[in-house]
């Protein structure tokens, strides 16, 4: 059965849809749109350098992603914003991927499918390592779950209960990175952060509880992998980009949905 | 019984001193204040007791086991993050629905258990984090200018509620408050901080130092007859609806 390449991308796309849910909402309460951003271009040194050092590409883009998150971490609250820092660092990184690459003799690596995906293109390799980053992520979101929610809220109120902000904060880099990793060959560098943010968005104007609104973004998620994957099947579509257009129109049915019953109710 | 005690704390922002040689203390049942202008030290102070500050010099002792209940500073509810009040009480302790209304009936809010937090007035809101705080019996609540954004008689509401609270469960409190007309009245003891320690004692004592004169100037006068006759008046602020249909 995993042997056709529709199913195989079908699942990885249901696999980065769930991973995803989670992360995209404390992307979306934290204000880390940009820092999701970031260390998805950073993920473009990662393929370099493990194309240049033949190791595996998810276990470079892991380690390319873990050096940024560390190294603005490190270096904000200093003379910089870090959001300065990130633009710093990000571009960085996708640029000197891009001419590291360039450098490698006997290599001919196709950019287009690290921009923006190649989910078609998954073999059952990709897919167990996509499986297994998912449950160690979903594991450790749900283990530390409390804790990370409590953080996010407020800071103090963390600490006042024994919680430490600043760990829950490591924990949530480290997942994000998991996540950028095993999410390149279904949408691409460019494209990670809208699988991030756009669920998670629209998930947001429908949602009570932050527990609802991480199963609304994943099940948001999943039906934006499956719809945009036939879609491009059958329109001959880019398949990443297509994923993401479905994810945009549950955006705008939600929000307008949302501003009519606002609109409703005030007038 | 301490609680809480600090000797000789000094916390340095870089090289601005926050905080020089700070020695206080909190002992069961005992209701702190600490006042100070701003820049002070207040808050820096109340964040290294409930441990977010970890580079100090001095020592810091809190009690085994402390269970402390901490109210923040006007906690700004960001809209991103969607959450019901009945949620928000179960994020450190898991309680039924059932001890949830009964937490909210017994702060005075039993019709907002499904309400969103970011909904909330000042008033309400600071009510729930108040249940909050008092789960689980604290032995020591810790409060950072927690009636911040109320108005004259919602903040002496409050704070007659944390005296009450004190008064029915025994826990410690530890505040800071700007509203000096308020809190003085309320303590036990009172602490006026500018950077370090400037005097320390009953309010009554305190009220009557130079140093104490010397920190707030103008404000002060009459600040306990002030709050002696607020006392005379109940405000509802949360209730109205009740009181309209009585």
């Amino acid at each position: 059965m995993l042997t056709d390449f529709m199913v195989r991308a079908t699942i990885a796309g249901i696999a980065v849809a769930i991973v995803a849910a989670p992360l995209g909402c404390f992307v979306v309460w934290r204000r880390l749109a940009y820092f999701g951003d970031a260390t998805a271009h950073a993920a473009m040194l990662g393929i370099a350098m493990a194309l240049a050092l033949d190791i595996p590409i998810f276990g470079g883009t892991l380690i390319a992603a873990l050096l940024m998150a560390w190294a603005v971490t490190q270096l904000s609250g200093s003379s910089l914003a870090s959001d300065t820092l990130l633009g710093v660092f990000a571009h960085a990184g996708l640029a000197l991927g891009l001419v590291i690459a360039s450098f490698l003799s006997g290599v001919r690596i196709d950019l287009m499918a690290y921009l923006f995906g190649d989910i078609l293109a998954v073999t059952q390799m990709d897919l167990f390592v996509i499986i297994v980053g998912m449950l160690l992520v979903i594991a450790l979101i749900y283990w530390r779950w409390n804790s990370l929610l409590i953080s996010t809220l407020n800071e103090e109120l963390a600490y006042s209960t024994g919680v430490n902000p600043k760990k829950e904060k490591m924990f949530l880099t480290i997942a994000l990175a998991i996540t950028v990793a095993v999410s390149i060959k279904v949408v691409g560098i460019l494209l990670i952060s809208a699988l991030l943010v756009i669920p998670a968005a629209a998930a947001r104007n429908i949602s009570r509880t932050p527990e609802y609104m991480v199963i609304c973004t994943a099940i948001l998620g999943i039906i934006s992998a499956i719809v945009g994957l036939q879609f491009s099947y059958l329109f001959n579509s880019p398949p990443g980009p297509s994923i993401v257009c479905v994810c945009l129109s549950f955006f705008i049915i939600f929000s307008s949905i949302k501003l009519l019953n606002i609109h409703k109710k005030y007038n | 019984m301490k609680l809480v005690s600090t000797d000789k704390i000094s916390v340095k922002y870089g090289t601005n001193t926050v905080l020089n040689n700070v020695s206080m203390d909190v002992s069961s049942g005992e209701i702190v204040t600490i006042v100070g202008p701003n820049g002070s030290g207040k808050t820096t102070l109340v964040k290294t007791i409930i441990g977010a500050i970890k580079h100090f010099d001095g020592s810091l002792f809190i009690k085994d086991n402390l269970k402390v209940g901490y109210i923040p500073q006007r906690l700004q509810m960001d809209k991103t993050l969607p959450i019901t009040v009945e949620r928000f009480l179960n994020l450190t302790q898991k309680i039924s629905s059932k001890e949830c209304a009964e937490v909210l009936s017994a702060a005075g809010i039993p019709s907002l258990i499904k309400s969103q937090m970011a909904d909330l007035s000042g008033g309400q809101f600071q009510k729930v984090l108040l249940a909050r705080a008092l789960q689980g019996d604290p032995d020591i609540l810790i409060l950072d200018e927690a009636a911040q954004g109320l108005d004259q008689s919602g903040s002496a509401d409050f704070y007659r509620q944390i005296e009450n609270v004190r008064n029915t469960k025994g826990c410690a409190v530890l505040m800071i408050s700007h509203e000096l007309h308020v809190v003085m009245g309320a303590s036990d003891k009172v602490i006026c901080l500018n950077g370090h320690v400037c005097c320390c004692g009953a309010p009554e004592a305190v009220a009557g130092m130079p140093e104490y004169h010397n920190l707030f100037g103008m404000e002060t006068d009459g600040a306990l007859a002030l709050y002696k006759h607020q006392h005379n008046h109940k405000h509802h602020i949360d209730e109205s609806i009740s009181e309209v249909s009585v």
